[in-house]
């Protein structure tokens, strides 16, 4: 998709001719994320138009206790502390960031009184500064009035690298200062296109000064408010069992009126998924259970007793195949799959491409991951033809085998093909996860059919994702030809993420593995025009660069999508919430009743 | 006494020592990092994770660190979790009541098992109670924990909805409503634990009276006159339930053990769920105070068992 194709659409969804939703559809099947998608339009003068969330209650409490249930606890309650979802999940009942994204790429405000926009003066046209209006007449639970200070503190405590927060990229490079009792204004080193970064979202919660102020740096884990969370949210909080419990009770001086709905929260933690689902869909013990990564099929079962349904939001997750672009079998100075080598099979373009034929994407999602996970494969070869869901990947064997056959490849004596005395012979690698051995075994049988012998490796997933540089079965050592995993788009604005096919990321001994290229693709071309997007202030000229970005990782098959991962979640049937896959589950928690 | 117990607790350090030497050095073996899930994130800069790793002193050889931590835990520092960034004894101390209530309440039911059906199943051997009896004491230790834990949880709670299955430490209940709803869901831990215990007590018990009900005295009892009962409870059981004593105080860690299990089917908050949720966050300071602490328990134990087995039986002498 070009950029003219893009101003095309928005056009459309300016007219009306499109819908918003539509629109941010699109962006999704090219592989941006609804919250740019939001972005791009609010720039060309959409304006950010939140969908107005459904809530009956007309009175705060009255609710009764809300039930939720975790299978991974949660286990500390600062949220720049938090490394897991479930963390910040955790945080976010008490704090608040100054606005999140809800599901359709909106900026939705929480603190802040209003979103900074071109027509409000928050942004500047140089892309170097925002203004935040901050909403007057919050109070932390402790009664102390909310101000721009605590703002501009938050960046101070994030930023400090003693703090150790794991929040510190989204605030070490920008700059906040105090305009007046509620206004803040961040400043950029550098024009920045994608500026609703620092106090938005799951990492932009807010903590007060007045509690934290002592604590910064070295101390951080000393402070007493680590474990006793004072924050601006809808509900206080009462008691937390790191690992085990959370319990909060209705803030009755919540800044949104007639909110929140419900009396007591619980948050329990543990167990396993399946379980989980079972006590929200089957028994109904629970209200709410987090992360259903449980098998489809289970969850159509337990939902066929009535007591609870699953809620499906799409997220920028994706599990995919990527081709090792390197050759994993010889070593040179001290490690395997060094770039100075080229993959001896995987060189050919013939090979790559009869690989992603032989993925046969309809499957995997119809028979292993059902609604969990979503066939979008070869979006990005065939933009053109987005809007068909069904063009967009093939299966092919037939075609495979001709493609290889025409290549060189040629069968042997014992059905595998060679070529200049090399059999197609090689190693698939991937974390243990039935849904992956399975996915795994329907790849090696295609290949079998098209005379290609697959060796499959599963790894116990606490070191293939571990950052252990002396362990060779980690993802980014990549010891193998071929592997697979699910890549998370944690921050809505693709720049992080498509750095992971960027040259100067790629994962070598030198950087300890550190590096996010584990392919170990290299492209000038592609090295280039990230570096341009990364200048480029018009949203929807870097929506284009993106787009063409992924077209270009994706268009040589040494990268291969396999499922999108949406987010999973098990909830009463009579419970109404609104989930987000681009921000926390409990980001608009102050607005989740039951239906009497 | 009192030298038998002290030479015995000088024993017992350089073996706590070894213990802790070996666990220590098996963790830091062992694949994973505790900082594996800040390393698969994006949006964490390699920085972060370096200073938290020289915070943490991840780095320095095995040995550095064993003595750091053997020095910290001299003084009473039991380490710092990764994970939840607190004290990891004040992490522990909130889950022992949990456990020992659980793990206490099935000793208890076990007991009150075992007792009876062992005793009288010996009184008559091989008549219907005892086979019975027998076969289901073999069934209970055959099936694990966590395959009665999931059948309970299926029967009960699915089928049936008489008994939650996510057990609470926090029941919003006050009064004998209170004690309704912590019976309720304690029902099926208790159950899974104690029933597991009670059926190999019972063979003990069984054959530890069987052991002693043939013996000359007992026949010398029965001939004075004495009834049934009196010969049973004060002449067999006295006797036959030495070594079950010291038994079940050497069961007592094993049973902490199947508790790891059961707490984690049941998602109760004790040491044993601690352990699990630790070991699949790689917080390695938490898993080695924790098998640490069950290391301790092994050791007390048994200590424990000699010391009983010499009181109840005034032929051991300790000199």
């Amino acid at each position: 998709m070009k950029e003219r194709e893009l101003r095309d659409l928005i056009t459309e969804v300016k007219t009306g001719r499109l819908s918003r939703r539509a629109f941010v559809q699109r962006m999704l099947a090219v592989g941006l994320t609804a919250p740019m998608a939001g972005m791009i339009l609010s720039h060309s003068g959409v304006a950010m138009a939140a969908t107005a969330i459904p809530y009956k209650p007309t009175k705060a409490g009255g609710g009764g206790p809300l039930k939720l249930l975790y299978w991974q606890a949660v286990t500390l309650l600062n949220p720049h502390f938090a490394v897991g979802t479930k963390d910040q999940e955790g945080s976010r009942i008490f704090y608040e960031p100054l606005a999140g994204w809800d599901s359709e790429g909106n900026l939705v405000p929480f603190l802040a009184a209003e979103i900074p926009s071109k027509e409000n003066d928050g942004l500047s046209e140089d892309g170097l500064s925002v203004v935040w209006k901050l909403k007057r007449g919050v109070k932390w639970h402790d009664g102390t009035p909310f101000t721009a200070d605590d703002v501009v503190f938050t960046w101070e405590y994030a930023r400090t690298p003693e703090t150790s927060a794991v929040t510190i990229a989204s605030y070490k490079d920008v700059k906040a200062e105090k305009v007046d009792d509620f206004t803040v204004r961040i400043t950029f080193p550098k024009p920045t296109p994608f500026w609703a970064d620092a106090f938005v979202g799951a990492s932009g919660m807010i903590i007060p000064k007045h509690l934290f102020a002592d604590y910064i740096g070295g101390k951080s884990r000393d402070a007493p408010t680590n474990l006793k969370p004072v924050g601006t949210g809808p509900y206080l909080f009462v008691d937390f069992k790191p690992g085990d419990v959370v319990l909060a009770k209705l803030n009755p001086n919540y800044h949104v009126p007639n909110r929140p709905y419900f009396d007591t929260l619980e948050v329990k933690g543990g167990g396993d998924a399946v379980s989980a689902a079972r006590a929200v869909l089957q028994t109904g013990e629970y209200d709410y259970a987090w992360n259903m990564q449980v098998e489809d099929e289970i969850l159509l079962k337990l939902e066929s007793t009535g007591k609870g349904k699953v809620s499906i939001v799409p997220t920028g997750n994706i599990e995919f195949i990527m081709l090792n672009a390197t050759d994993p079998a010889v070593e040179v100075d001290g490690e395997r799959s060094s770039i100075k080598t080229k993959h001896p099979l995987f060189s050919d373009p013939a090979v790559r491409q009869a690989i992603n034929l032989l993925i046969d994407r309809s499957s995997i999602e119809k028979f292993i991951y059902g609604r969990t996970g979503v066939a979008t494969a070869n979006f990005l070869n065939n933009p053109e033809r987005y809007r068909s869901k069904k063009t967009k990947f093939e299966f092919n064997i037939e075609k495979a085998n001709q493609i290889l056959e025409t290549a060189g490849w040629k069968k042997g004596g014992d059905g595998v093909r060679a070529k200049d005395g090399k059999p197609l012979k090689f190693v698939f690698q991937t974390s243990i996860n039935a849904p992956r051995q399975k996915t795994q075994a329907i790849i090696k049988q295609a290949c079998q059919k098209a005379g290609i012998d697959v060796e499959l490796k599963s790894v116990v997933g606490s070191v293939f994702f571990s950052s252990d540089t002396s362990n060779p079965d980690t993802y980014p050592h990549f010891y193998s030809d071929m592997q697979m995993y699910t890549t998370t788009m944690l921050q809505p604005d693709p720049q992080i993420f498509m750095n992971q096919c960027v040259s100067w990321e790629v994962a070598t001994k030198e950087n300890k593995w550190q590096g996010r290229n584990a392919s170990r693709w290299q492209n000038k071309e592609y090295d280039e025009l990230y570096h341009q997007a990364e200048r480029e202030l018009d949203p929807v000229k870097r929506a284009a660069m993106y787009i063409t970005l992924n077209e270009m990782a994706v268009g040589d098959n040494y990268i291969q999508g396999v499922v999108y991962r949406p987010r999973v979640t098990a909830l009463n049937s009579n419970l109404t919430v609104d989930l987000s896959g681009w921000d926390n589950d409990m980001y608009q928690l102050a607005s989740w009743y039951r239906e009497a | 006494m009192g030298k038998y117990i002290l030479r015995r607790l000088i024993i017992a350090l350089p073996s706590l020592l070894g213990i802790s030497l070996v666990l220590f050095v098996l963790l830091a073996l062992a694949p994973g990092d505790p900082f594996g899930e800040l390393a698969s994130n994006s949006n964490i800069p390699p920085e972060v994770q370096a200073a938290l790793r020289v915070k943490f002193g991840i780095d320095d050889p095995v040995l550095i660190r064993y003595f750091r931590w053997l020095v910290a835990m001299l003084h009473g520092d039991w380490g710092f979790s990764f994970s939840s960034r607190i004290n990891v004894d004040q992490l522990i101390l909130q889950r022992v009541p949990t456990t020992l209530f659980v793990v206490g309440s099935s000793q208890i039911v076990a007991l009150a098992i075992a007792l009876p059906v062992g005793v009288y199943a010996a009184m008559r051997p091989y008549s219907i109670f005892d086979q019975v009896a027998n076969t289901f004491a073999f069934i209970g230790f055959s099936l694990p924990t966590f395959f009665t834990g999931l059948l309970l949880i299926l029967v009960f709670s699915v089928n049936l909805g008489w008994l939650p299955f996510v057990y609470r430490v926090d029941i919003a209940a006050t009064g004998w409503h209170w004690y309704w709803e912590n019976f309720k869901q304690a029902i099926m831990p208790v159950a899974v634990l104690g029933l597991f215990q009670a059926a190999s007590y019972t063979r003990y018990v069984r054959s530890a009276v069987l052991d002693v009900i043939r013996l000359d005295y007992v026949t010398t009892a029965r001939s004075k006159g004495l009834n049934e009962g009196k010969v049973i409870i004060k002449h067999v059981v006295r006797n036959a339930l030495i070594p079950v004593v010291t038994l079940v105080a050497l069961q007592m860690p094993a049973v902490f053990g199947g508790a790891i299990v059961t707490e984690q089917i049941f998602r109760i908050p004790g040491i044993g769920s601690l352990l699990i949720t630790a070991i699949l966050a790689n917080d390695t300071p938490v898993i080695m105070a924790v098998t640490f602490v069950f290391a301790c328990l092994v050791v007390a134990f048994n200590l424990l068992a000699d010391i009983i087995y010499g009181w109840l039986d005034p032929r051991i002498s300790y000199s």
